[in-house]
């Protein structure tokens, strides 16, 4: 029923999309595309909730598409419906925002006909359960989305995101496509169901788990694989660029578990030490190159690198307690993973509708341009707060929740027995630490410059607040990462199918807790009550603020600001996010970016302006993806040459490429 | 009625921390008058500046916006949550399971990130100043105190602050190396996240080597007074988080008699008038450091607590 009804729902997204091309021209085009849109991913929200709180019967459709002998398998079960519901929530707040956000719109041809089909493409990976299905579904997910991140293909920033972005795409495919062959074995069974039953050999499995980590890490941005992520991301239009961020790389986090959890059989014990290790390195990684932009939606999406970092910790560490049989420990750990997954698509979401917000008020992106935005836009102001304080782990909002129980869990391994865990947990947990610290710091940045202090320059001072329906999307946001943080026993419990099914124990039923707490293992271990902390600091503001006026004082005069005694009026005068970050970029960037300042000063007499520049290099970038482009090019300058061969030359290649091809194939066993 | 008494004992503990804090500041600034030979301010001074400023006009930036204001309170609340449930004189109290220690830290980086926003705010290169330089102050002290947790959450087997105070009293403690380090990286992450020299001088106001007063700078009146009540409860807590884990004695247990509730008080007392001095005497014997100091300050307290939980996870005995 449920899946029959997501089915349905993805069908009337694929149905929209040519409609958006037919009507694309009418000035009808944009509410009617996102309205349809918005139904259709409310009614498959609803529908994965139900499936998730309800009857966890397992529902299979076999549709007669695709390859001719297998058909097209489609199933849900509790992993897939949490992420329908994800991917539909996510969707039903997108669609929302734009129908609002895309009046603003320039070109709607370019984004409307993408839009619906971005939307089917993540419906349907979730739902497949064939590799054929999941890997159309997931390319289809891929190269509409490209097509969306080159909506505004005037720009040549953008341009150059899509190149990064399709050939990573098509190489983590290429990895999909590998594992999938790995695992489906020799007979080519290669429905979910038949490579459930074939046990690849501990070789196989391990290669397996190599390429899942690229095909599935590099749509997540895994590091070393999130080179094109901070590109293509914020070229989207804004709220795409959410479901990029806060969607589409949970529906690849949704792969990797759906392939290491699932499909490919008991795991290994080594295999969580490569997967925490990736997922510390991410984790610092991301927040570290967030603090050093300054453009704002491109720090955002080297934060989703942080996030899937942490993700990634948690679904490491589940596998280290389920290689080892602690079953209860990995159920808290994949809780801790999958509750992020969910708190990180809301509030990403909500930061990237706030970004796109700021870009249709002023047309910038850049910190560095903008400033004051609360005087002119306090309601995106104070959404954008709470987006940015629930990123930053603060209780009592959201982040804190899953952050809290990631450590938890963390405390919960010194029982496994293996050496090489014992040494590597605690450094992946001071890597955790050292990355919500450095994600507040962050966020300070991001918020204070954006919308505190004077405006920078004239756009930002004629800023003007958004409307109303981005307003609903975003408060929506809000709201919900409030809730999910004084509320969270609700959501670990909607949680404990999909854990019981993937690692064989739950977390204990946190409802019926006393006061709403929750209590991962028992109350003299651990405990966390998101609803009294929230009460308590209401109480004991608004006692303080009470007490305050009625016995004291509540007068209050406005003033030149004071600064010592020297207020300078020029906005340029203010901190800058370059500057801000200065003190985290000499402390971690000198080692990790080599920064390097040079101050250029003029000599005694010149008019000129004193510059300042800061260099930084991208380790990985130099490391990795700069050689490759070398070797590429070289060979293919190389190469070249064969463009310029007489005929002769031309006959004899080919046929020494025939007599080649003979020989190997006489010679092969 | 056990359920009123226990709402009194909470709400005792919450006014305790509440009036004792400017006290033990006053006590830290007369002890360290004092070894500077100067005669010092009487010990209820910071009651009278409280008074006094919460008694006057607020002079606002004219383009402070409206978080601005109401960042003092959240601050306070934060900070007041988070002091109100560390055990001072009694532990397992009412609500001391609403939040473990992970969650106090977290509390009161909720308190750091809005002051360092209220820095920014007016827009002024002094409150950026400070601001820029907290934030990369706490990046660091944040995670030296998370690994301090972590050391004390796995000698304890628990992150709630009463079961860890609790388990401290208890015989099976023993000496251990990994609590001298946690020890010693609490000390020095209390000491930077309370800008207490040698991190940061609360006495300054030379502007380059300000830190926590140019974040503040722009603040005046009653939004000042709740700053400054609000450091002198992160100082008080941080004294009653020392004081409740490596010096747990005296602390009355739950299911203690009035007698021991007056033990317990009176031995807190004791600790913070202890604590207050030993801060002081260490304050004045030691130089400020330059600001790109502190990460190598803190880096070594990170370090110290890693290198305590690396021996628990080696040896649970270690």
């Amino acid at each position: 029923m449920t899946a029959t009804l997501a089915l349905s729902c993805t069908a009337v997204l694929l149905a929209v999309a040519p409609l958006a091309i037919i009507i694309g021209r009418s000035s009808s085009a944009t509410p009617v595309v996102y309205g349809l849109c918005l139904v259709a991913s409310v009614v498959a929200f609803v529908a994965a909730v139900v499936h998730l709180l309800g009857a966890s019967v397992q529902v299979r459709v076999t549709l007669p598409l695709g390859l001719p002998w297998l058909g097209a398998h489609f199933r849900i079960d509790e992993l897939s419906a949490f992420f329908l519901a994800v991917v539909n929530l996510g969707a039903f707040a997108a669609s929302l925002f734009a129908l609002g956000y895309g009046r603003h719109e320039d070109a709607p041809s370019r984004v409307l006909p993408f839009y619906p089909a971005f939307l089917a493409g993540m419906n349907l990976v979730v739902l497949a359960d064939d590799a054929f299905t999941f890997l159309v579904s997931w390319e289809f997910m891929s190269l509409s989305s490209w097509a969306l991140v080159m909506a505004h293909h005037r720009d040549p920033d953008n341009l150059r995101a899509g190149y990064v972005y399709l050939i990573m795409a098509s190489f983590g495919t290429l990895a999909l496509l590998l594992t999938f062959g790995l695992l489906a074995g020799p007979d080519g069974g290669y429905a979910f169901a038949d490579i459930r039953n074939e046990q690849p050999s501990a070789p196989l499995a391990a290669l397996v788990l190599i390429l899942t980590l690229v095909g599935a890490g590099s749509k997540a941005g895994l590091v070393p694989l999130h080179a094109w992520l901070p590109l293509a991301h914020p070229a989207a239009p804004s709220h795409v660029s959410a479901l990029m961020s806060g969607v589409m790389t949970k529906v690849a986090v949704y792969g990797f578990v759906r392939i290491v959890f699932d499909l490919v059989g008991p795991p290994a014990w080594w295999w969580s030490m490569v997967v925490l290790a990736l997922g510390g390195i991410t984790a610092v990684m991301g927040v570290l190159y967030a603090l050093m932009q300054h453009d704002l939606k491109r720090l955002l999406a080297y934060h989703t690198v942080e996030n899937i970092g942490i993700i990634f910790i948690g679904l490491g560490l589940a596998l280290a307690f389920k290689a080892h049989g602690m079953a209860f420990a990995a159920a808290l750990a994949m809780t801790a993973a999958l509750l992020h997954v969910f708190n990180h698509s809301v509030f990403k979401a909500l930061l990237f509708f706030g970004s796109g917000a700021v870009l249709t008020a002023t047309g910038e992106r850049d910190m560095e341009h903008l400033g004051g935005l609360i005087h002119r836009m306090p309601q995106t102001a104070f959404v954008f707060l709470v987006g940015c304080a629930a990123i930053s782990a603060l209780p009592p909002l959201n982040g804190f929740v899953s952050e809290w129980l990631t450590f938890q869990a963390i405390l919960l391994s010194p029982q496994l027995p293996s050496w090489g865990l014992k040494l590597l947990v605690p450094g992946v947990g001071a890597l955790l630490a050292l990355s919500a610290a450095l994600a507040a710091a962050c966020f300070v940045k991001a918020f204070g410059i954006t919308f505190l202090g004077r405006p920078r320059t004239p756009v930002a001072a004629r800023a003007h607040e958004t409307d109303r329906l981005s307003l609903a999307a975003m408060f929506f946001l809000a709201a919900l990462c409030l809730v999910a943080g004084i509320l969270p026993g609700l959501f670990i419990d909607a949680l404990a199918p999909v854990v019981q099914a993937f690692v064989g124990a739950r977390m204990p039923v946190q409802i019926g807790v006393d006061w709403l707490s929750i209590v991962p293992i028992a109350e003299s271990r651990s405990s966390y009550n998101g609803l009294l902390v929230f009460l308590f600091m209401v109480i004991s503001g608004s006692l303080a603020a009470a007490a305050i006026h009625r016995l004291a004082s509540d007068r209050l005069r406005r003033a030149p600001p004071w600064d010592c005694g020297y207020p300078d009026p020029s906005p340029v005068t203010q901190y800058s996010a370059s500057s801000f970050a200065q003190p985290i970029r000499r402390v971690f960037g000198t080692v990790v970016f080599r920064a390097r300042e040079h101050g250029a000063m003029p000599p005694p007499g010149d008019q000129r302006p004193a510059r300042f520049e800061v260099e930084l290099r991208d380790p990985i970038w130099d490391a990795l993806y700069a050689p490759i482009a070398i070797a590429v090019g070289f060979a293919a300058d190389r190469l070249n040459r064969l463009q310029f061969l007489t005929i002769r030359q031309f006959l004899s290649l080919v046929f020494a490429a025939l007599v080649i091809l003979l020989l190997v194939l006489a010679i092969w066993p | 009625m056990a359920l009123i008494v226990d709402f009194a004992v909470q709400g005792a503990q919450m006014l305790l921390v509440l009036l004792l804090a400017p006290l033990l500041t006053g006590l830290v600034r007369r002890v360290k008058a004092r070894f500077l030979r100067r005669r010092g301010p009487p010990l209820i001074q910071p009651y009278r500046d409280l008074m006094r400023l919460m008694r006057k006009d607020v002079v606002l930036a004219e383009n402070a916006s409206w978080l601005f204001r109401v960042i003092p309170y959240l601050v306070f609340a934060a900070t007041w949550v988070a002091a109100s449930l560390v055990p001072t004189f009694r532990t397992g109290l009412l609500f001391s399971w609403s939040a473990d220690l992970i969650a106090i830290i977290a509390l009161l980086g909720s308190a750091r990130f809005f002051q360092a926003l209220a820095g920014l705010d007016v827009g002024t290169s002094f409150g950026g100043i400070g601001s820029s330089r907290e934030v990369m102050i706490a990046s660091l002290a944040e995670p030296a105190m998370i690994m301090v947790v972590f050391t004390l959450a796995l000698i304890a087997g628990s992150t709630q602050l009463s079961t860890m105070a609790g388990y401290m009293l208890s015989p099976e403690v023993g000496l251990r190396v990994s609590l001298g380090l946690a020890a010693l990286a609490l000390i020095m992450v209390a000491i930077a996240e309370n800008a207490r020299i040698p991190v940061d001088n609360p006495a300054t106001h030379l502007e380059l080597t300000m830190v926590h007063e140019a974040m503040v700078l722009e603040y005046s009146g009653r939004h000042l007074a709740l700053i400054d009540l609000s450091a002198s409860l992160k100082l008080l807590l941080y004294v009653s988080l020392i004081a409740c884990l490596f010096s747990p004695w005296g602390l009355a247990r739950p299911d203690a008699g009035a007698e021991a509730l007056a033990i317990g008080t009176v031995s807190y007392l004791v600790k913070l008038a202890v604590g207050g001095v030993l801060l002081a005497i260490f304050e004045t014997s030691i130089a400020k450091m330059r600001v790109f100091r502190v990460p190598e300050f803190l880096g070594a307290a990170l370090m110290l607590g890693l290198l305590a939980t690396l021996l628990l996870f080696v040896s649970r005995s270690l």
